[in-house]
């Protein structure tokens, strides 16, 4: 059963085309990572998702709606966390989660949502005195607080510090093992890598790779064994690490000398990235 | 309905938690009527000052508080994706609109009667007579100022601007219409300005029945001008209102 599925989504901004036929499924309970960098059309894509644009063309169905023309009984189950939003400076975080569980038919029980996301230190603390990630950790409470199926994360840790990433992170692992579907945008690999179960790499507004991350590194077959000799640095990548190694090895022992500073590294999610997203820069 | 009250009751905790718009919005016609009243004596329009004073403060309030606060929250709220984070809720958008508008008028009735209150304590101003003429009368006015405040907002594109543009337009417009004092003596051209301006036929409508014991339906002049900007205000807003801020 698929929570959200997109069939060659079109829209273009002028003579711009911001996405040039995507299709994509999530299933139901899957974190699902959308990555690229700024300007792939991440956004765009979300937002449509979301029921805040119209598409140009193509088939779109989230949770069985049409999010273009749905309206409440749609908007009852999805969370959504926006990449630039902030809330009320004046509310508490108690209040801002109250007037937001208002809106909902079913909301959850506004002390849990503030546990799950780490605030019950702030509970009565005005919102404009939360640091930068308090306020992201706010956005996301106040996306959970109607218990949504499906909760859309538009870039939820940009800006924070590695120790507030590193929180942020085990909140999306929890709200995973709720059974919530997850749609992720991030530019961060280690993000994505880390917490998606299903990646798409989109470009200029086509999707240039899918799969799970471990599918997205294993579709290369290089390996690069790195060493210094005589001071310089070498690296050699293969396709046949063991008889490579073996022989350097040999070769290394033969001659009584150590292969200093030795590292043998599969490429990351990173490189495979970089290598695909390289010739646009 | 319930969504209704719900919202209604938190625009309020918004609204007077919030020392800028409590004080700007919410006291500011009540301090220049203490002003004012203390040094204008005489009479204006064959009554005490005090008298006129107050109408005219009532009148600048409706200006002050549905037009240019309704703007500022509505700019700013859009302007920091509050509009947009409430699209995305089950709240219906003509819902959080009412709410948002209900919760201004709340403010302004608030106001009119502290400015009654006021006058009352200070000047010994009399109650009004005709309560029904008026109260509509001010909601007539407060509704067209909203619609106008609606229609404003999508020509301002900052935050930071915004209550410099609306404080351009309400203060001359008070002045031009009326509000601290007659507009007899005034240039002809600065009298034909103030002649077109919604708040000159809001100000005309509440001297009539609190200071010459008129009802609304002896002006209906006043009455047709008022509900004409009204009406252009909402055709316009209709047309310009966004929930984002403008990209790029």
């Amino acid at each position: 059963m698929s929570a959200i599925s997109v069939r060659d989504l079109r829209k273009s901004y002028g003579p711009y085309e911001a996405l040039r036929g995507i299709s994509f499924e999530i299933a139901e309970g899957e974190v699902f990572g959308l990555l690229g960098p700024n300007g792939a059309g991440k956004t765009t894509t979300i937002e449509i998702l979301e029921g805040y644009r119209t598409r140009d063309a193509g088939d779109v169905d989230v949770l069985g709606f049409d999010p273009e023309r749905a309206k409440s009984a749609f908007r009852e189950r999805i969370g959504v966390v926006l990449q630039h939003s902030q809330l009320w400076p004046n509310l508490t975080v108690a209040e801002t989660h109250r007037m937001f569980a208002g809106y909902y038919e079913r909301p959850r029980n506004v002390n849990e949502v503030i546990a799950v996301v780490g605030l019950e230190e702030k509970r009565d603390a005005r919102v404009k005195t939360l640091s930068g990630g308090q306020k992201r950790r706010l956005d996301l409470g106040v996306a959970l607080v109607g218990d949504p199926d499906l909760v859309f994360l538009d870039e939820p840790t940009t800006g924070f510090d590695p120790a507030a990433r590193r929180a942020a992170w085990d909140m999306i692992r929890s709200l995973r093992s709720l059974g919530k579907t997850i749609l992720l945008t991030t530019h961060y690999l280690d993000e994505a890598e880390k917490l998606a179960d299903r990646l798409a790499v989109l470009r200029e507004g086509v999707i240039i790779r899918e799969g799970t991350p471990s599918e997205l590194t294993g579709g290369s077959s290089e390996t690069e064994i790195r060493y210094r000799k005589d001071g310089h640095e070498v690296v050699l990548t293969t396709t046949e690490p063991t008889r490579l190694l073996h022989e350097l090895t040999a070769e290394a022992l033969a001659e009584g000398r150590e292969l200093e500073g030795l590292s043998v590294r599969r490429p990351t999610l990173e490189d495979v990235y970089l290598s695909l997203t390289a010739d646009q820069q | 309905m319930r969504l209704l009250r719900h919202q209604l009751k938190w625009e309020q905790r918004l609204f007077w938690r919030s020392r800028e718009s409590a004080v700007f919005v919410f006291l500011f016609p009540i301090l220049l009527f203490t002003l004012l009243t203390a040094v204008y004596n005489g009479h204006i329009y064959g009554r005490p000052a005090s008298w006129a004073l107050l109408a005219g403060m009532i009148g600048y309030g409706a200006a002050n508080t549905a037009f240019a606060g309704l703007a500022i929250t509505l700019v700013s709220r859009r302007e920091i994706g509050i509009l947009k984070r409430i699209r995305a809720t089950p709240l219906p958008p003509a819902v959080y609109l009412a709410a948002v508008l209900l919760s201004i008028m709340t403010v302004f009735a608030l106001q009119v009667a502290s400015l009654f209150a006021l006058g009352r304590i200070l000047k010994s101003t009399p109650w009004p007579n005709h309560l029904l003429s008026l109260v509509l009368a001010l909601a007539l006015g407060a509704a067209a100022f909203a619609a106008l405040g609606l229609a404003i907002t999508g020509f301002i594109r900052s935050l930071e601007g915004s209550s410099a543009v609306l404080n351009v337009i309400v203060l001359p417009m008070a002045f031009l219409t009326g509000s601290f004092g007659p507009t007899r003596h005034y240039p002809k051209v600065l009298r034909a300005i103030g002649d077109v301006l919604p708040l000159k036929y809001l100000l005309d409508l509440i001297n009539g029945i609190y200071l010459h014991g008129q009802q609304l339906w002896d002006k209906p002049v006043a009455v047709a001008v008022l509900g004409g900007w009204g009406l252009f205000g909402m055709a316009v807003a209709l047309r310009t209102f966004r929930w984002v801020p403008r990209e790029g």
